[in-house]
């Protein structure tokens, strides 16, 4: 028997894994009507460019589909994803450094402070006086402006909500280095939107 | 009380957005965000700049990108299972 769509979306993601594992191509097809938007996110936000993130998208759910009998279900299936995806996107970065295109490692003076330098109070709700393509392409800028750690970091910490913990493992950091970064991502996020979002 | 300044808030702004301050200092801090607009203003556009990020409506996956992926997916899928 075929699984209706509205089965299929009502499904745990442990069910669907083990229904893709045993060979079921629509369960592994809704897993990644799930998680694509997201990885394809995370691969734009560590690499800042959109043909490496759909290179990221395409390998971390090929991976997944090739590993998926390693997959040992004592982590969330999309934790597993964003390891994957966090790899693939580093990897991509690190080619990129061979080819000098971009540096990898960013210098970090750990004990200073940013200081801010845009006072001005928002407009209430800047997000709803642009079109979504041009608040998108503006907060696209912004996060390519940074370093490729600190944008990685930012996402991890603050879009996917892993722990300081979590994300120094997966990028090889000491958590008071992913603090150092994700203080510098914040401030300097904000720094730039405020030029475009502060009022008159 | 400790009075703190707006180095102080800076230095703890991660921390604080996040919750992860003790009682004390949070009741410093909001003491001192009540008497400095700039600070208050950057607390809560850093709270906003985080908000903005998180909404993945503003991102959405090209629908292009996401034909190719399910076309390569699914020819590997039953490619391997020949």
């Amino acid at each position: 028997m075929t699984d209706s769509p509205q089965a299929a979306i009502a499904k745990d993601d442990t069910v669907l894994v083990s229904e893709a594992k045993a060979g079921s191509y629509p369960a592994f097809e809704e897993l990644v009507n799930r998680y694509e938007k997201k990885i394809y996110r995370l691969g734009l936000n560590i690499t800042g460019l959109p043909e490496d993130a759909e290179d990221v998208l395409q390998e971390t759910f090929l991976k997944a589909f090739q590993h998926l009998s390693e997959f040992r279900e004592d982590s969330r299936f999309y934790t597993w994803l964003v390891r994957i995806g966090v790899n693939e996107g580093l990897m991509k970065l690190r080619r990129r450094r061979a080819d000098k295109t971009v540096p990898i490692e960013d210098h970090v003076d750990e004990e200073g402070v940013t200081v801010p330098r845009e006072f001005a109070d928002w407009s209430p709700n800047p997000e709803q006086l642009l079109a979504q393509s041009e608040l998108q392409s503006i907060l696209d800028n912004a996060a390519r402006s940074l370093p490729p750690t600190f944008r990685t970091v930012f996402h991890l910490r603050d879009v996917e909500g892993l722990s300081t913990a979590e994300t120094a493992e997966l990028l090889d950091l000491t958590e008071s280095a992913v603090k150092a970064r994700l203080f510098r991502a914040r401030l300097q996020l904000r720094e730039d939107l405020a030029k475009v979002f502060k009022r008159g | 009380m400790t009075l703190i300044g707006c180095k102080e808030v800076m230095q703890e702004l991660s921390n604080f957005l996040e919750g992860d301050v003790d009682d004390d200092f949070k009741r410093e801090l909001r003491s001192h965000l009540n008497k400095c607009s700039h600070c208050q203003v950057v607390v809560d556009t850093t709270r906003k700049t985080i908000e903005l990020y998180c909404d993945g409506e503003i991102f959405p996956l090209p629908e292009p990108v996401r034909t190719r992926l399910h076309q390569v997916i699914r020819q590997k899928w039953f490619e391997k299972c020949k």
